[in-house]
């Protein structure tokens, strides 16, 4: 393997968790659960992902992120693997990130489990404002500005806000 | 996999692919147009996450086949008769009424289907069913909640929702026929045979429709065509617009 000697799959991970999303960019890849697994072996450097959605327009560019962050730290050739199985869920965003996600003006997810179950006529339960912590919202519209988010209003401070949507 | 198997499996994903790609542009088609601001942006995200399902399908079709064709290739440099979409999804947007109804029609099926497919012996299309599961329980009940608000709703929209309904029920029929293909998917234990899906089907969209006070169409005759490539005039114009610049710039990247 070129550049220095063998990088410790810790010291990988601290790497990516620099490399932020580009749509929500208070929270790192690692963070959201994108990265599935990192493996180093003499070949080189193996990191699996996994996209959000289907259709994430992110995706690329996330790639291209995580193949520069390795390799402006000269870590030799890394090979980017996608998979698809087990799907993404938000239930791999971290309570820390979770937290992050609020200060930054976005409801974090509920359980997916809990999405799930909600019937199919019945309005979703209120989710927190972000901004003034009321439980008087309404959700506006299931699809937000990307396919992660849904549009919500809170009623006590009249300021539209997002919510990170379960699934 | 046996070059038998391979073959009949590269023609399932085709089916699979298609209906996904031609509704999502389709959808996407509303980008801009939409009723309202809210709208504009639920169908261009629905229109996203099926175009997404479409080119995973359409990667794993191309490895399938092993012809060294990619998604892109597939997408872009196929003709109408060589699609293999149902004809419900390649029908123009019509209007808004016209699109909520269709999107409620393909949602519960698509959903049906991609639930079955995530017990599929092909690990690869069973890790893609379960992303698309996700995202269609989102489609269902975005279009179940719009053809009640419809349906239940001025006499102008209750009469748009209920002439959609109408005129796309004869299309309906084809998402639910057997044939060899779905039949020997099925036995390979690769893919489910459309036909199983149709009962669960008329039950949710029946009772969709019931809520929404629109009338449930009587059986009759039902259009079919697409599965085997033999589609309405509507396709090749459709297409013509969507690969006008993959084929005028081929090998081009952006």
């Amino acid at each position: 393997m070129v550049g220095r000697s063998r990088p410790s799959r810790d010291e990988l991970f601290e790497i990516l968790d620099a490399v932020m999303d580009p749509e929500v960019p208070v929270l790192s890849v690692v963070e959201l659960g994108i990265i599935r697994d990192v493996v180093v072996n003499d070949d080189g450097i193996t990191v699996t992902i996994t996209p959000t959605y289907s259709g994430c327009p992110a995706m690329r560019e996330i790639e291209t992120e995580i193949r520069r962050a390795i390799e402006r730290h000269a870590l030799g050739p890394v090979d980017i693997r996608t998979t698809y199985s087990p799907a993404w869920t938000t239930d791999w965003i971290t309570e820390a990130a979770r937290d992050k996600l609020e200060a930054y003006g976005i409801a974090p997810p509920d359980r997916a489990e809990f999405a799930e179950l909600v019937p199919l006529f019945r309005r979703p339960a209120p989710v927190r404002c972000p901004y003034c912590k009321s439980l008087q919202t309404e959700q506006t519209s299931a699809f937000g500005t990307t396919a992660c988010k849904s549009i919500w209003m809170c009623k006590a401070c009249s300021q539209p806000f997002e919510e990170f949507k379960a699934i | 996999m046996p070059i038998v198997t391979a073959s009949v499996f590269f023609a399932y994903l085709l089916r699979l692919a298609d209906d996904r790609l031609v509704l999502g542009h389709r959808l996407s088609e509303w980008c801009g147009h939409g009723p309202i601001l809210e709208e504009d942006i639920a169908l261009a995200n629905i229109a996203l996450d099926l175009i997404g399902e479409a080119t995973l399908l359409l990667r794993l079709a191309g490895v399938t086949e092993g012809n060294a064709r990619n998604e892109d290739a597939l997408a872009y440099f196929r003709d109408a008769t060589e699609y293999r979409n149902a004809l419900i999804t390649e029908l123009p947007k019509g209007d808004f009424g016209f699109t909520i109804v269709r999107q409620l029609f393909f949602s519960v099926f698509s959903l049906l289907q991609m639930e079955a497919l995530q017990r599929s012996a092909s690990s690869d299309l069973a890790g893609i069913a379960g992303k698309a599961v996700k995202e269609s329980r989102y489609h269902v009940r975005h279009s179940a909640q719009w053809v009640v608000t419809l349906g239940d709703g001025t006499g102008d929209s209750r009469a748009r929702a209920q002439n959609a309904v109408d005129a796309l029920w004869r299309y309906t029929g084809e998402l639910f026929v057997s044939d060899s293909i779905e039949q020997e998917i099925a036995a390979l234990g690769l893919g489910v045979d459309a036909s199983t899906l149709a009962e669960p089907w008329c039950e949710q969209v029946e009772g969709i429709l019931r809520r929404a006070t629109l009338t449930v169409p009587p059986a009759g005759y039902m259009q079919r065509g697409g599965r085997v490539g033999r589609h309405t005039e509507h396709l090749g114009h459709m297409l013509s617009e969507m690969q006008i610049v993959a084929r005028s710039y081929p090998g081009a990247i952006w």
